[in-house]
């Protein structure tokens, strides 16, 4: 590490402790190496290293400002948007290096879609929020777009909710659907990993339960990774929990296992709410 | 003391003075208005026609305008003397169409029904009696009962007759001109061209061919026009006036034959549309103080339809790549104070530059690249609407950029992102999400540099304006528009009969109509910008949580 901010060398100081244990996972779908992020001179992840298991739920918990969220945006390179950020280290999609030069960043979101914390569907009507990635990617046939649209809804459990209002503007329904419809939207180009951040933050705990519920079943064919701040929901839905904290990964395993018998003290001091 | 209201006298006086000057405000834009109403739609009304008779024995006919007291008079206990400013016409006998009379000179007064007021195509109205019709000198009526009823059918006639003969001088004899007109430019060319001997001779002789054929036309249609002329004058309508001077003047040359003190309500008001009507769709006359303003309509329009169809895309795509794709530098930084600055120059400023650049520059190269045959006779190289519509561009492109900024930075990071994470590229997000989202924004733009543009008039009279043109820039000759003609402005008119007019007094309600006009035409086009930007606010909604 050339540079240090004082947060990051506070940081250090407080961790004195060995390396977080992390699961090694046989085919890992996205992986991280010493992969570290800075927002100009700010430290902001500081060498995780991770690997993500294909068709399971990975959770990135932690309190506010840890980088989980930041995390999350370098797996589909949305990080790119910002001029300032500068990145070190190494992360994979099958092995494959996803700041490559030859790397097609369309490609890569196209493959690893993402659902955000505020719902943010188009101020178009809901077909065509959902036929917009397909239209992006050179889909034109109506008749296949229709297919395409009605799978993905069906897929995000929204189909019988809006089937009679494909025309109608998004913006017209609530909260949850919504969210669900920015679900729907992501798997009508059929990524492989799906990207959530903090996707029921702003929802009610009925709408949240339907999204947990359909994470579920989505988990059969995609790869999720979800970014929460609500432990509970981790402990429900995740089948693996990455717990960060100020820029640095602590403790990374089986959610069972590490909400049960945490092997760091932080992580023990978080999920008992000792401080958060 | 808990829970007592606290006094908030300064809170409540800054209430008050909001909604004063919010007040105050909204007071002088309805007194503007009221004043721009109330001056130029009762030039259209017809006041009552008085037979003064005067001291001196003179008897005369006329409207009356104001009244107003003689300065110096009325001093030491002298008697305050009043004089009224009268309309007497009949330019073409006293020289003048407004008179003041001293009301001390005033003997009798009455308003006698058959005195006639006759609006005339030159020399403006004639005040008088309508005594005899005569056709091909021979008498068709006399007196008031036997020649109105005739006089009024042979006004439709004759109105007919006119507009076939404008049509005739116009249409077929403009075409036949303008076709002559292309075949001397194209003869001029042929002789610029080098060309083998055989084949310049063919083409001259197919040229002469033309050129033959169009002049045995021009020969025909001046025989008919000659023809329908003399059937034009060939009625004749004796008046006399006031004081017993009689004219005989061609029952064509009057364009309207009435009675004011035989009028009634529903009369005046079926008189009061006509000429409403009349002054929005009709051409100019006797140096712009009579007739229509249709021609300054009409190119206001034109001009700025043309700049915003320049100004929309040049303005939108220069914000997009200030906003969207330059990264935050010095540079960036520098072209934004600048642009800011550009709004702040002077309009006469882009007139000179437009001159200078557009007209003589660009002008000046087109002529001597596409049309050498005209010169020295310039085509491009004089002011055009083209040009004027380019400067106007030009001049309202910051307010436009700094608009669409605005619009382009209140669409949400979030909406874009959305976009980007189904793997869009930046162009396909900025094209699909960012743009009609910002559309509103952008339309605010528009509608202020429309207002802007509607409403200039200091830089336009060096780049194409004119007093008078003598072709609208859209007509039925090809190539249908002639972005290199000089047009007419509303701005330039109310500036034009208001203080460059021969004669003021007439002209004085046109400048007050043509303002009116002016408002209402820079109101109906952003009323449709309104209208079109709340439509697209409606259909892109960007939602707050």
């Amino acid at each position: 590490m050339t540079r240090l901010s004082p947060k990051a060398v506070g940081v250090e100081i407080l961790m004195d402790d060995a390396e977080a244990p992390a699961p090694r996972v046989d085919k890992p779908v996205l992986a991280t190496e010493q992969l570290s992020l800075w927002y100009g001179s700010t430290l902001a992840l500081d060498a995780i290293t991770l690997e993500i298991p294909e068709k399971k739920i990975t959770a990135f918990i932690g309190p506010s400002g840890c980088g989980k969220s930041t995390l999350l945006r370098c797996f589909n390179r949305l990080n790119d948007l910002i001029d300032v950020v500068r990145i070190e280290g190494a992360l994979r999609f099958h092995g494959v290096s996803l700041y490559g030069p030859e790397v097609d960043v369309s490609q890569v979101r196209a493959r690893i879609g993402m659902v955000f914390q505020k719902s943010n569907p188009f101020p178009k009507s809901v077909f065509e929020n959902v036929a917009y990635g397909c239209r992006i990617h050179g889909v034109t046939r109506r008749s296949l777009l229709a297919e395409i649209v009605e799978r993905s809804l069906r897929g995000a459990a929204l189909w019988d909710e809006v089937k009679d209002r494909l025309d109608e503007s998004a913006l017209g329904l609530s909260g949850g659907q919504q969210q669900r419809l920015c679900i729907a939207r992501a798997i009508a180009i059929e990524p492989e990993v799906i990207l959530l951040d903090e996707p029921c933050s702003a929802l009610d705990p009925i709408a949240t339960a339907k999204i947990e519920e359909l994470m579920q079943e989505l988990k059969d064919r995609y790869t999720l990774v979800v970014v929460t701040h609500n432990m509970q929901q981790a402990a429900r839905v995740s089948d693996y929990t990455a717990f960060l904290y100020l820029g640095r990964l602590i403790e990374y395993g089986e959610t069972a296992r590490l909400f049960v018998k945490p092997q760091k003290k932080q992580t023990e001091d978080y999920i008992t709410g000792r401080f958060g | 003391m808990p829970l007592r209201r606290r006094s908030d006298l300064v809170g409540h006086l800054m209430t008050w003075l909001c909604a004063g000057t919010l007040a105050l405000n909204l007071l002088l834009i309805l007194g503007l208005l009221g004043l721009l109403a109330s001056e130029g739609l009762s030039y259209f009304w017809q006041k009552p026609l008085w037979l003064l008779e005067l001291t001196d024995g003179k008897k005369i006919l006329g409207e009356l305008y104001e009244t107003e007291d003689i300065p110096q008079s009325g001093r030491a206990g002298e008697e305050q003397k009043t004089r009224v400013r009268v309309k007497v016409g009949n330019r073409d006998l006293s020289g003048s169409d407004f008179r003041w009379i001293d009301e001390a000179q005033i003997v009798a007064r009455s308003r006698p029904a058959d005195a006639a007021v006759l609006e005339r195509l030159e020399w403006g109205n004639f005040h008088g009696f309508a005594r005899e019709l005569r056709a091909h000198g021979q008498t068709l009526a006399r007196g008031e009962d036997a020649v109105w009823p005739l006089l009024d059918k042979l006004l439709r006639e004759k109105a007919k007759e006119r507009d076939a003969l404008e049509a005739l001088e116009k249409g077929e004899l403009g075409r036949i001109n303008y076709a002559l007109e292309r075949l001397r430019l194209a003869e001029r060319k042929l002789s610029l061209e080098t060309l083998p001997d055989a084949e310049r001779t063919r083409r001259a002789e197919a040229l002469s061919r033309e050129q033959a054929e169009q002049q045995a036309a021009y020969a025909s249609v001046a025989a008919r026009i000659r023809e329908k002329r003399s059937a034009f004058v060939a009625e004749t309508l004796v008046v006399e006036t006031a004081d017993g001077v009689q004219r005989e003047l061609p029952v064509g040359y009057v364009m309207r034959a009435i009675r004011p003190n035989a009028l009634g309500f529903a009369g005046a008001a079926k008189l009061y549309l006509s000429r409403a009507g009349e002054f929005i769709s009709g051409e100019p006359r006797e140096s712009n103080t009579e007739g229509g303003i249709f021609p300054a309509i009409f190119g206001t329009v034109m001009m700025v339809l043309l700049m915003s169809i320049f100004v929309a895309p040049f303005g939108v795509i220069a914000a997009v790549y200030l906003r969207e794709y330059a990264k935050g530098g010095v540079l960036v930084r520098l072209v934004r104070i600048a642009v800011n600055n550009l709004a702040g120059v002077p309009s006469i400023v882009f007139g000179v530059f437009g001159l200078g650049f557009f007209v003589y520059l660009v002008g000046g190269t087109i002529d001597q690249l596409f049309y050498p045959e005209a010169l020295p006779t310039p085509t491009f190289g004089t002011g055009g609407i083209l040009w004027a519509s380019l400067t106007l561009a030009l001049l309202t492109v910051p307010v436009v950029i700094v608009a669409t900024e605005e619009g382009l930075a209140a669409v949400p990071q979030i909406a874009r992102e959305g976009s980007l994470a189904l793997g869009a590229t930046q162009f396909e997000t900025l094209w699909r999400v960012v743009l009609p989202a910002a559309a509103p924004g952008i339309l605010t733009g528009m509608i202020l540099a429309l207002a802007r543009a509607a409403g200039e008039v200091a830089p336009l009279m060096i780049v194409g304006m004119v007093k008078l043109a003598p072709a609208l820039p859209v007509d039925g000759n090809f190539p249908y528009l002639h972005l290199e003609r000089k047009f007419m402005h509303l701005g330039f008119h109310i500036y034009d009969v208001g203080f460059q007019s021969p004669n003021v007094d007439a002209a004085k309600p046109l400048v007050f109509a043509t303002a009116l006009l002016l408002i209402a035409v820079v109101l109906a086009s952003n009323l449709v910008a309104i209208l079109v930007r709340n439509h697209l606010r409606e259909k892109y909604a960007t939602r707050s949580i």
